[in-house]
């Protein structure tokens, strides 16, 4: 395989190239999920109905999951103020201490899932369920993508090598609890 | 110590080694963004090869309606819905972008801006091989039991969301995965567009000395980034529909089918800037070159671009003032998509003021070039037409729009295509094309195009409706006269095709037997003009990577000798 | 060649009229486009010896060959405006009184076309259904009751220069007024499946006393 190109090496705007890389990502998914949350927004005030069905959202576990991510987000920090100072071994712990986090998330999403379907409100179950799983099945799906790549990045890290990719991929991860700071009120908590 | 042993490894291979892969791996696993360029152009070019053949289909279909078409048979009204959805989506999503976006911003941006490859060379090739096997998918799709998609490319649900209803349930929900697979192919590679663009660029080229080919390709990346998202998550809902069994857009389970169209045009509107931009770069690029002139305005092109590419966020539901949204809000619509047609129009009128003065040279490329700007014109006020609600009431849905569309597609797609073909060819195959063959082709191309679409025109204001398979059903539409309008038509098409084998005869001779390219054929400033024709791997020796002194379209100099003065040359 | 289509609707030539200063309007300015390209092209077609001028664009007898018709193409638009916002709002904003109601359903694949008997009024017992064909008097005000069984259709009638597009689960209201006897086409405008191409639907147009005949002749015997 060849070597990185000089292109790769160059910065002629001043900003690191991979972050510019990751914030044209992460534009493109706020206007996914910007896409995917005003849909919802928009059926949901025509639907004043749906208060009813959202009343069954499992709302301590999904407040529990936040409190999961915004931490789970604090360890990302952490993990890049130590990439900064060059300690790698130490930014690949925080790094699995942010897996984690998304480990947990996942864990209790699936708990509360079971618990809502057995409940008999599945995807299909009316209109409101069909956004709720979607939304926050995209949501999960991106946190399991993430989760993977943190992984890649933490075996790096732990090696002294591509330390710069921890910021990036702590961009990638602040962005994913964002969104999930959107989802928790308006899927659980608006009535 | 073993790091630092490896450190000393990298070190020395990253001076040495740098060419990719050989033989067949070359072309399954390079990461060369020319070699990936190529990948997105000749399958683009394959996929026109197929969008044209269902064109051949339908419009046989249309002037001998019943008649068995030479090479496929009886036309059934299913199999008129799959061919005229296909060709929609097929030549938009994997002819225009792949060839105009991925196929030439890949191997113009580095080139013109003197960098030795995409900053992300991997990201890279992996966008083509998702690319890829969206084609893959898609082609499939035509064959699978029921066949391909019948639903039109716009896809409106509840037709496309129910097999029941679109009596293509496989095709449907295969078509609707091949499109998803290409807006992930085309995201992946906005990242190599805007950040290779951004910061690769040779030392002393500023931004308003970037050539505004790769300026429009990348702004038009931009677009569709912003663009596509709502429509990937109504795609998502949609696929749902099709085979969860959801109802985001079934109103008997509390969705919307208007939901949709909102979504797909928000997206679809932006879209036709994102195939347009391109074209219109390439035309700069080369009436810059071939009239010999420094552009008119290079900064008010940019300004123009970017205020159209703003603005086209905002017009989406002029494709829907009669679907049923409120009509107050059509007003608003319309407003906004006839105000676009301003920043539009300067553009246009600044190509063409930079005719002013030349020196003009009527190359084959030229010939395309010119030919784009006197095509589009005639799409794009036609496209008055259908923004001014009122008169849209009677137009939409009619060939009316039809012919508008193909009167901007068409110049974008094909013209755009064959302008940048015939101008870049010597640098990227190292051998120059026949330009006698090369103008043969084009005067048979424009003509028959145009007698293509005036009768189209002709038949949409006499009130004939889209997507339908035989007219004789409709005595107002049955007549003799009309009949008439639809077998020229169809004549004017079978004539265009068979002189697309003289292109293919001119590039495949040029390839094999053509005359060996010099590194600057054209007299041209660009970067891509200083090294060899082909470039090899790297583009420049390392040790000679281009530096920038001035912009690229310093043309006809009056204190200088020659008329041209290439961005490389120090001062 | 063909006829101009005819106008068989109040506000036909409307639309056509806007139609018409639109192709005015336009075709000034794609002519005027048109003419000052080639006559470009050829003027400074390459001679030898001469060479192209170097012109930056800041030039300000020249940028005015510019903005001078940008200000006036937005002028244009303005005029284009004005008339379509005319037209649209009488078409599809307002609704005038009713002399008359009619019910249109479009299905997989055919119209429904539910007229009021001779009491006038719909769904009561003497309404005439009539499948793909629509029946209405000259010169009285319509309203329509525009819906669809299934998918999206969109109902349309060229001599009347009228569409609406019909969607399940909506009923959606909108007037005509016929002004020429006479028996047209009416085509679904929005793709429907495989059927699409066979919803020809025909609209007759007669007097008041035909209409009648119509009436009593089809209505139901209960």
């Amino acid at each position: 395989m060849s070597a990185k190109p000089i292109a790769t090496t160059r910065s002629a705007t001043g900003i690191p190239t991979g972050r510019l890389a990751v914030w044209w990502l992460l534009a493109s998914e706020v206007v996914i999920f910007g896409g995917l949350l005003g849909s919802y927004i928009m059926h949901r005030v025509g639907h004043p109905e749906w208060a009813e069905a959202a009343a069954h959202t499992q709302v301590w576990f999904g407040a529990f999951n936040t409190l999961v991510l915004l931490t789970s987000s604090f360890t990302a920090v952490l993990a890049h103020q130590a990439a900064e100072s060059g300690q790698g071994k130490k930014a690949a712990k925080f790094l699995v201490m942010t897996m984690g986090g998304a480990l947990t998330f996942l864990l209790v999403k699936s708990i509360e899932w079971t618990i809502e379907i057995s409940h008999g409100y599945t995807i299909t179950t009316n209109t409101f369920w069909s956004f709720y799983y979607t939304a926050a099945g995209l949501h999960g799906l991106h946190v399991i993508a993430g989760a993977i790549i943190m992984g890649f990045i933490a075996v790096d890290a732990w090696r002294g090598r591509e330390l710069q990719r921890v910021e990036l991929i702590g961009i990638y991860w602040h962005f994913v609890d964002l969104v999930w700071i959107f989802l928790f009120p308006l899927l659980y908590i608006a009535k | 110590m073993v790091e630092a042993t490896v450190e000393v490894w990298h070190a020395q291979h990253e001076v040495h080694e740098h060419h990719g892969p050989q033989g067949v791996l070359k072309y399954l696993w390079s990461t060369d963004h020319k070699v990936i360029s190529m990948q997105y152009l000749f399958t683009g070019m394959f996929m026109a090869v197929v969008g044209g053949f269902m064109a051949y289909v339908f419009r046989m279909q249309l002037a001998f309606p019943g008649s068995s078409v030479p090479g496929f048979g009886i036309v059934s009204p299913g199999e008129y819905n799959s061919l005229v959805t296909n060709h929609g989506s097929i030549m938009i999503f994997w002819v225009a972008m792949p060839v105009l976006i991925a196929a030439f911003g890949n191997f113009l941006i580095p080139l013109m801006i003197g960098a030795d490859d995409m900053v992300f060379p991997r990201i890279n090739r992996l966008s083509f091989q998702v690319f890829f096997i969206s084609a893959l998918v898609i082609l499939g799709s035509l064959f699978v039991e029921g066949g391909g998609f019948g639903g039109a490319w716009t896809a409106y649900p509840p037709l496309s969301a129910k097999g029941v209803y679109n009596q293509t349930p496989l095709g449907a929900t295969l078509w609707l995965i091949g499109v998803a697979l290409e807006f992930v192919a085309f995201l992946l590679g906005g990242i190599n567009f805007i950040t290779t663009l951004m910061n690769a660029r040779a030392p002393g080229m500023k931004a308003y000395d970037i050539p505004m080919v790769c300026w429009m390709i990348v702004i038009a990346s931009i677009l569709f980034m912003l663009s596509v998202g709502p429509l990937i998550a109504g795609a998502v809902m949609l696929l749902f529909d099709q085979t969860l069994g959801t109802g985001f857009y079934d109103p008997a389970m509390g969705g919307d089918p208007v939901l949709w169209q909102h979504l797909f045009w928000f997206f679809g509107h932006p879209e036709v800037y994102v195939v347009m931009l391109p074209a219109i770069g390439i035309t700069i690029d080369i009436v810059a070159t071939f009239a010999r002139k420094k552009l008119f305005g290079y900064k008010l092109m940019l300004y123009t671009t970017v205020a159209t590419g703003v603005l086209s966020f905002f017009v989406w539901a002029h494709h829907q003032f009669i679907s049923g949204i409120d009509p107050r809000m059509a007003n608003v619509f319309m407003v906004t998509t006839l105000l676009i047609s301003v920043p539009i129009a300067e553009l246009m009128f600044v190509i063409i003021a930079t005719l002013y003065g030349g020196s003009i040279r009527l190359a084959t490329p030229m010939l395309w070039a010119l030919a784009f700007i006197a095509e589009f014109l005639i799409g794009g006020v036609t496209g008055i037409f259908l923004g001014a609600s009122g008169a849209d009431i009677y137009f939409h849905d009619t060939y009316f729009v039809l012919a508008h569309f193909h009167y901007t597609f068409f110049p974008i797609a094909i013209i755009g295509t064959f302008a940048a073909l015939t101008y870049w060819f010597p640098k990227m195959f190292g051998k120059m094309m026949s330009d006698k063959l090369g103008k043969i082709h084009f005067w048979g191309t424009i003509i028959p195009f145009n007698f293509i679409f005036i009768p189209l025109f002709v038949l949409g204001m006499g009130g004939q409706h889209r997507r339908i398979y035989n007219y004789q059903h409709f005595p107002d539409l049955a007549g003799a006269d009309f009949q008439r309008l639809r077998i020229i038509a169809t004549v004017a098409l079978l004539v265009m095709l068979a002189f697309q084998l003289v292109f293919f005869y001119n590039f495949i001779r040029s390839l094999l037997r053509g005359e060996k390219a010099p590194k600057n054929p054209w007299n041209a400033n660009t970067l891509e003009w200083t090294t060899e024709s082909p470039p090899p791997h790297g583009n420049w020796p390392p040790d000679q990577m281009p530096k920038v002194y001035r912009g690229p379209y310093e043309y006809g100099r009056p204190d200088r000798e020659s008329d041209f003065w290439p961005q490389d040359e120090p001062a | 060649m063909i006829e101009t289509l005819q106008q068989a609707s109040s506000y036909a030539a409307d639309i056509d009229g806007l139609i018409i200063l639109v192709a005015v309007l336009t075709g000034f300015w794609f002519f005027v486009a048109q003419g000052v390209f080639f006559w470009l092209i050829f003027r400074y077609r390459a001679k030898p010896g001469k060479k192209s001028k170097y012109v930056t664009g800041r030039e300000q007898h020249l940028t005015r060959w510019i903005s001078f018709p940008h200000g006036l193409v937005l002028v244009c638009d303005v005029f284009i405006i004005v008339a379509s916002v005319n037209v649209w709002y009488d078409v599809k904003q307002r609704l005038p009184e009713a002399d008359r109601v009619v019910r249109i359903t479009g299905q997989q694949w055919a119209w429904t076309f539910q007229h009021p008997g001779s009491d006038g009024e719909l769904d009561t017992d003497d309404d005439v259904y009539a499948v793909d064909e629509l029946h209405v008097e000259v010169d009285k005000t319509y309203h329509f009751h525009l819906e669809a069984r299934d998918v999206m259709h969109s109902f349309s009638v060229p001599v009347f220069r009228l569409k609406q597009d019909a969607i399940p689960g909506r009923s959606i209201m909108g007037w005509f007024r016929p002004t020429l006897i006479g028996e047209f086409d009416v085509q679904c405008a929005e793709i429907c499946g495989i059927g699409h191409g066979v919803m020809a639907a025909r609209i007759f147009i007669t007097d008041e006393a035909q209409h009648a005949a119509w009436v009593t002749q089809n209505t139901p015997n209960r």
